[in-house]
């Protein structure tokens, strides 16, 4: 097993396998569904799971989504840092 | 009463055959045999129904799924619906082939149960000679074949003093998930309590070393515990409320709250074969009965924890006190809670008497 995933602005996080990214249309919600869990997603959080490709760093989804909000970046960056660290712990993101 | 929302998760329990004699199973005493189970085609139908009432994931289990030759067909069918799929499973009869196919279906996640650290604790609880050293070879396949894994390790009197072990074990075999279980007392489980009960000192060190595990392995991998209800100060929710978020399929058919409300012989359940899921789920009696907090006696209608416990559970009871509608034991509050712990304390005090194993057609 590896060491605790520490994220920063190189990482190229995407879904674990076993996560699964999906609209719940009979709730009307996005969720991300894990083993025995059930994330609820808010509209910052899909926002930047849906640029969690496997492809894109930190810093390429950071700059995508301060340019579309026109938001300090630093406060962008905060927050997915802060998300995605979160969703790192437990076990729905790979770093 | 507010609106019935649909369900989350559907249980399946597509059999109780199994290879496994595990004294805890939580399949009911009067197992279902395999001429009384659902076809592929009822249990189709049944997954396409669970899909349009909202249902999101689907736990395969049983008994053990595995025996089913159409575990792949349904678990295709249940993945082309949309839903999460998880493989409940004790291994033994799995090899390199069938978890390819069973991937290539679209398996989103296996559990895969150990009964202790070593093979002769293994071996000897799950009733099954080979056993564990069969798990270790079908957890290394899994994760060759790069599927996500957590293990489900149910603990008792006569396998915590491995806890630390099982840890180990779990981390060697590179589970991304631990579900570390206390023994719950319904059916199997309830018949050898006494072989199965700990003591409150051997659950409170187990509680440290899961406390502490959860800290040093944080983000590396996930620790859910479940904690054995009698020496609770307050009830677990169960099931996250009757007739909430859960529901599950007997293999004959029958539609349950939570895998042992059989054990409450005051309800009738009805059955896939006879009547759609959703009205079974909205409208009938035996998922009514208990729904929300409107059957709640004193002190569970009064107290300010009823929507979070919703009065623990059903079974525990009836089991306990032959009244599935009475506050369960395990709460502090309940007039029987003290009985609850003493029968706890005697059990785990006794020498442990021999299993009685889980067989089929026993009485």
């Amino acid at each position: 097993m590896s060491e605790r995933a520490v994220i920063d602005e190189a990482s190229v996080p995407r879904l674990a396998r076993g996560t699964r990214l999906q609209f719940d249309k009979h709730r009307d919600q996005w969720i991300v569904q894990a083993p025995e869990r059930l994330f609820v997603l808010d509209a910052i959080a899909l926002e930047i799971l849906q640029r969690c490709d496997g492809v894109a760093s930190v810093t390429a989804i950071v700059d995508e989504l301060a340019a579309k909000y026109s938001a300090p970046r630093e406060l962008i960056l905060r927050d997915v840092n802060s998300m995605l660290q979160d969703f790192a712990d437990k076990g729905v993101m790979s770093l | 009463m507010n609106q019935v929302s649909p369900p989350l998760a559907l249980l399946a329990e597509l059999t109780h055959r199994c290879p496994l004699q595990c004294p805890y199973c939580s399949n009911p005493i009067n197992l279902e045999r395999a001429s009384q189970e659902l076809t592929t085609a009822e249990w189709k139908r049944a997954i396409d129904e669970a899909a349009a009432m909202g249902v999101l994931q689907i736990h395969f289990s049983g008994g053990e799924p595995t025996v089913r030759p159409d575990l792949e067909d349904l678990i295709r069918h249940a993945h082309d619906g949309g839903l999460y799929t998880n493989l409940i499973t004790a291994g033994v009869l799995l090899d390199e082939h069938r978890i390819g196919r069973l991937i290539e279906a679209g398996l989103d996640h296996v559990q895969l149960s150990f009964q202790d650290s070593e093979p002769g604790g293994g071996d000897r609880i799950g009733g099954f000679k080979g056993g564990h050293a069969r798990k270790i070879e079908v957890a290394r396949l899994i994760r060759a074949a790069g599927m996500p894994l957590t293990l489900n390790l149910v603990v008792h009197r006569q396998n915590l003093h491995h806890l630390e072990e099982l840890i180990a074990m779990a981390l060697d075999l590179d589970a991304h998930r631990i579900e570390i279980a206390h023994v719950q007392y319904y059916g199997w489980a309830f018949r050898n309590r006494a072989a199965l009960m700990p003591t409150r000192e051997q659950l409170e060190a187990a509680t440290a070393t899961v406390t502490a595990a959860r800290e040093r392995l944080k983000s590396r991998v996930v620790i859910d515990y479940v904690v054995p209800d009698y020496y609770a100060r307050r009830p677990k929710s169960c099931m996250g409320g009757w007739g909430r978020q859960f529901l599950n399929i007997s293999p004959a058919g029958k539609v349950l709250p939570c895998h042992a409300a059989e054990s409450v012989t005051s309800l009738s359940f009805d059955s896939v074969r006879q009547r759609p899921l959703a009205d079974i789920w909205l409208n009938s009696e035996a998922f009514n009965r208990y729904r929300g907090t409107h059957w709640m006696p004193e002190p569970c209608r009064s107290c300010d924890r009823r929507e979070i416990d919703w009065g623990g559970c059903r079974c525990q009871a009836f089991a306990i006190l032959g009244d599935a509608a009475a506050t369960d034991p395990a709460c502090a509050l309940s007039p029987h809670h003290e009985a609850l712990v003493q029968l706890a304390q005697t059990d785990s005090a006794r020498e442990a008497p021999p299993f009685e194993y889980r067989r089929i057609g026993a009485r």
